[in-house]
């Protein structure tokens, strides 16, 4: 057939409504079913078990002081990120010099080192020996609660700085340059206008870095000592589970208490938000001239850059990649040449490389098959308003859901209902869940950007709906759909928590992050001399997950480079 | 007082150059329009006086001090842009007692300018109102309160008028100008519309790919325009190809396209050179009989279209060359597609620029 006929036949199946809405209605389906039942209905066919758990007054105080934790975590954690993400994004989208656009790449990294990865790398440099902490001559920093709000704190700062980055970019200068020609100091422009029309950013990145927060689990773990959040709490019961200490029904109940408050609370805090935003006003009212003048001077102003970098290297960048340290003396030993060639430990390591990638590619795919449907759904509010509204808001449910618990909760629901289905599949449900929130969003916003104009335009011109897509729609959109997909398989490919949570102990399918996490870092952190890798291998290994991610990162970038705006 | 100095401005984008090399001076109380098509410079050398941006060579003084490095809040400016750039965030009220918020400004008496501006704006109605509530004409007037209320005694405005209806910026026009000539303010306000400038201004700037061709009077640039371009964008002009044939004390003789002679009252220009003069469509008479004096040129009527207060002609000579003719509709016969008529071209009002190197064509683009 050829490519012509193709196009007709799509053209004049697009044009018929019953096949519209049938496509519409299957990707509505879809996600209900295989995206966002699973990781809800696991807890729920569990609900029962809670009762064991609250009869035991110690065990049910244990989870509620976790889950406790991990709200006053978040919100401390997104805020604090707000602050030093703010002044990051602001220099690199108001400077003029040609290294920004390196330090603007530079300030992704935490987002593509697998979290897992991220976590140990933490580990290393506040409080192990071989990290910062040797010129202390002891620990700074101790596995434990401030370690983790290190780590939160670390991953999310790219997420504050990308959106805000985006809205400084597209914030129209004139507001400011009005209020500076009105007599206002720069600091009391910005502080007075330029935020306040930016709060909807302000308030989108808060609820990314509060999201993320609550929900990551496998590099949480990673640095959590003897401290407990949510997410932790319901990883270590799971490890009691399988290593025989606590039973089943005390795991469970465990499970579905901590995830349920956790979602539940959650999804109130985002209600509230979404309420009380738009009516939130910053302090605007008063203001000071003479110190606001003072404050907006080229010295405060190069010291505040300066604090920044700081920060952002000593903070952000330099305790994200420690862990690829040891990779360079792996250089040398001849590590190198085992791993290259495949010997001992790195069979297995190049086997779940491949896999991880398998899954990332099936996920994409995927995505981008039943995601593109639900964002044009929700872009173009197909189904009408409310449905429109309600669907964006059950899109990002599965990132408020501790990816533990949605593991564990979708691993439930498959495994007693479906038995048949195999265990690769389920990962890639498991997968697809985390991944399809960042896919649709990102598209559903990139085609709300689109004037409905040029649609009807090109339908007064004669083209059916099929060709709007292919000629208007895609065009225009083509460079956040690479994104939204290179996104969402390097999310994939550094999944952790999740994808621990489905394997059951002993099953052959491990991910790079999982065989880096279970069999290489966490037993060379319960004792070196008895772990099967040394501190090379594991560096070399993060290195290599590192550097292909970051290789991705750099095609993302000079794709969206090559003229996402129009 | 806020007289402005720009002394060889220099500003680049890059490789473009938007300001090249411009000198200006605009006096005290002036309202001064600057003039030109987009993309020639004239909201940068706006921009360059509010100190939004900064020249790359030469110096911009306002009442004598040199503010190269004054940053835009310490210049003492009001500037109203021309998507107005009204705070989305605030009321009307809000937005028009900003500038004296920013400033520390004693409460009551910015409350009391506020309010007067308010009134002559007359949007007193309005102070709760966003400016997602406001119509096109209400928000130009907010911005214009909220510039003025700062207590600026010089007023930038770019383009003020460009977003508005066709009435609505008719009327506005002349509740600026008469604004800025009541509060004693110098204004200079960018636009792309002759008509506007011709309407509102003092003097003009007529400005072109980052030069400044001509400053004058409306009425100066009008009837003596010293550059083919300004004859071209301020009000109209035939402009027809020749040469120089002879050169007299009084005149001379100007030999156009196909033989056709023209006398012309202007001496100025070399024999044999090549030129281009430029005639206003109104000052042409049309006659049916031709008498036997020089300056009267036979024609074809090609087309007549009724303007209104005016009807338009077409009549191509006996050269091919094609003149435009504009005669009051209502005080004469009208001629009819056709007929074959004279035009007498007035010596006196003859301009003659000589020949662009560029071209024509080239010299008069507006892109």
């Amino acid at each position: 057939m050829s490519q012509t006929r193709v196009h007709r036949i799509l053209d004049a199946l697009s044009s018929k409504k019953p096949v519209k809405y049938t496509v519409y209605t299957l990707s509505t389906v879809f996600f209900f079913v295989l995206i966002l039942i699973p990781p809800i209905l696991g807890i729920i066919v569990k609900w029962d078990s809670i009762n064991y758990v609250l009869s035991q007054p110690e065990l049910s105080s244990r989870a509620l002081n976790a889950v406790a934790f991990s709200f006053a975590i978040a919100l401390f954690v997104a805020f604090i990120d707000l602050v030093a993400g703010l002044p990051m994004a602001w220099y690199v989208a108001r400077g003029k010099s040609r290294w920004l656009s390196v330090l603007d790449t530079f300030a992704d990294i935490p987002f593509i080192v697998p979290t897992v990865t991220l976590g140990y790398s933490l580990l290393l440099f506040w409080s192990r020996s071989e990290g910062i902490s040797s010129l202390f001559g002891g620990s700074i920093v101790s596995p434990g609660w401030l370690l983790v709000m290190l780590l939160h704190f670390v991953f999310s700062f790219p997420v504050v700085v990308r959106v805000m980055v985006g809205a400084l970019m597209d914030y129209k200068m004139e507001y400011e340059e009005a209020a500076r020609s009105l007599g206002a100091a720069p600091l009391t422009a910005d502080r007075t206008v330029t935020l306040p029309i930016l709060k909807p950013s302000l308030v989108s990145a808060f609820t990314l870095a509060f999201a993320r927060s609550i929900s990551e689990t496998g590099a949480t773990m990673m640095v959590a000592g003897a401290f407990e959040n949510g997410p932790v709490f319901i990883q270590n019961m799971k490890n009691g589970w399988a290593e025989g200490v606590v039973s089943q029904t005390t795991y469970e109940g465990s499970m579905v208490l901590a995830s349920f408050i956790l979602i539940v609370v959650s999804c109130a805090i985002f209600a509230a938000i979404r309420l009380l935003g738009p009516r939130l006003r910053l302090p605007i009212k008063r203001v000071w001239p003479s110190m606001e003048r003072k404050l907006s001077g080229a010295g405060v102003v190069n010291i505040r850059n300066i604090a920044t970098l700081i920060v952002f290297f000593l903070i952000v960048l330099v305790p994200s990649l420690y862990v690829a340290l040891p990779a360079f003396e792996a250089l040398t030993n001849g590590t190198l040449n085992e791993a290259l060639t495949g010997t001992g430990i790195w069979q297995s390591f190049w086997q779940s490389m491949l896999l991880s990638y398998f899954i990332g590619a099936v996920v994409t795919i995927i995505n981008i098959t039943v995601g593109l449907p639900m964002a044009v759904l929700i872009a173009r509010k197909r189904f009408g308003k409310a449905v429109s509204t309600i669907l964006d808001i059950a899109v990002t449910i599965p990132l408020i859901v501790p990816s533990v618990a949605l593991g564990a909760s979708l691993s439930i629901f498959w495994r007693e209902n479906f038995a048949f289905i195999p265990e690769l599949w389920l990962l890639i449900f498991a997968h697809l869940s985390i991944t399809y929130p960042y896919f649709v969003r990102a598209m559903s916003a990139a085609i709300e950007r689109i004037s409905i104009d040029l649609e009807d335009a090109a339908r007064i011109l004669g083209a059916k709906p099929y060709t709007v897509f292919k000629t208007i729609i895609f065009p225009l959109t083509k460079y956040s759909l690479f994104a939204g997909a290179i996104m969402v398989f390097t999310r994939s490919v550094d999944e952790t928590g999740a994808t621990l949570a489905v394997i059951q102990p002993g099953s052959p399918l491990k991910t790079a992050p999982v065989l880096l996490a279970k069999d290489w870092v966490i037993p060379f952190i319960k004792n070196p001399a008895a772990a099967s890798v040394s501190a090379a291998e594991i560096g070399l290994g993060c290195g290599f997950l590192i550097l292909m991610s970051f290789l991705i990162l750099l095609v993302l970038r000079f794709i969206v480079k090559g003229g996402g705006r129009y | 007082m806020p007289e402005i100095r720009l002394v060889n401005v220099t500003k680049r984008f890059g490789k473009i150059i938007a300001v090249n090399n411009v000198s200006l001076k605009i006096g005290d109380k002036e309202y001064f329009c600057l003039l030109g098509p987009s993309g020639c410079g004239k909201t940068t050398l706006l921009r360059l006086i509010a100190g939004l941006i900064k020249p790359d060579e030469g110096e911009i003084y306002i009442g004598n001090r040199l503010v190269n490095d004054v940053p835009p809040e310490e210049r003492d400016i009001g500037f109203v842009f021309q998507t107005f750039a009204l705070f989305p965030h605030m009321n009307t009220w809000e937005n028009v007692t900003y500038g004296p918020r920013v400033k520390a400004l004693d409460p009551e008496e910015t409350s009391r300018i506020a309010h007067e501006m308010l009134e002559m704006v007359r949007l007193h109605e309005r102070l709760d109102a966003f400016p997602n509530e406001l119509s096109g004409g209400m928000m130009q007037r907010v911005a214009l309160a909220r510039a003025l209320a700062a207590g600026a005694k010089l007023l930038l405005l770019d383009e003020p008028l460009g977003q508005l209806d066709a009435k609505v910026r008719d009327a506005l026009r002349y509740d600026l100008r008469k604004m800025v000539k009541d509060l004693g303010l110098t204004a200079v306000h960018v636009t792309h519309d002759q008509a506007e400038a011709m309407a509102i201004a003092d003097k003009i700037a007529v400005m072109k790919k980052g030069r400044i061709l001509q400053v004058g009077t409306p009425f100066e640039l009008y009837m003596n325009p010293q550059h083919i371009f300004v004859a071209h964008f301020i009000g109209e002009s035939n402009f027809l190809e020749g040469f120089i044939l002879d050169v007299k004390s009084t005149g001379s003789i100007v030999e156009l396209r196909g033989g056709l002679k023209i006398k012309v009252n202007d001496a100025s220009k070399k024999k044999g050179e090549k030129v281009v003069i430029a005639v206003r469509p109104e000052v042409f008479t049309v006659e049916k009989r031709g008498g036997k004096d020089a300056n009267v040129l036979r024609g074809t009527v090609e087309r007549v279209s009724f303007e209104g207060n005016n009807i338009r002609y077409e009549v191509r000579l006996e050269n091919e060359d094609l003149i435009v003719i504009v005669r009051p509709s209502l005080l004469e016969k009208w001629l009819t597609v056709g007929e074959k008529v004279y035009v007498r071209f007035p010596a006196d009002k003859c301009k003659v620029f000589a020949y662009p190197s560029a071209g024509l064509t080239e010299e008069l683009a507006v892109e």
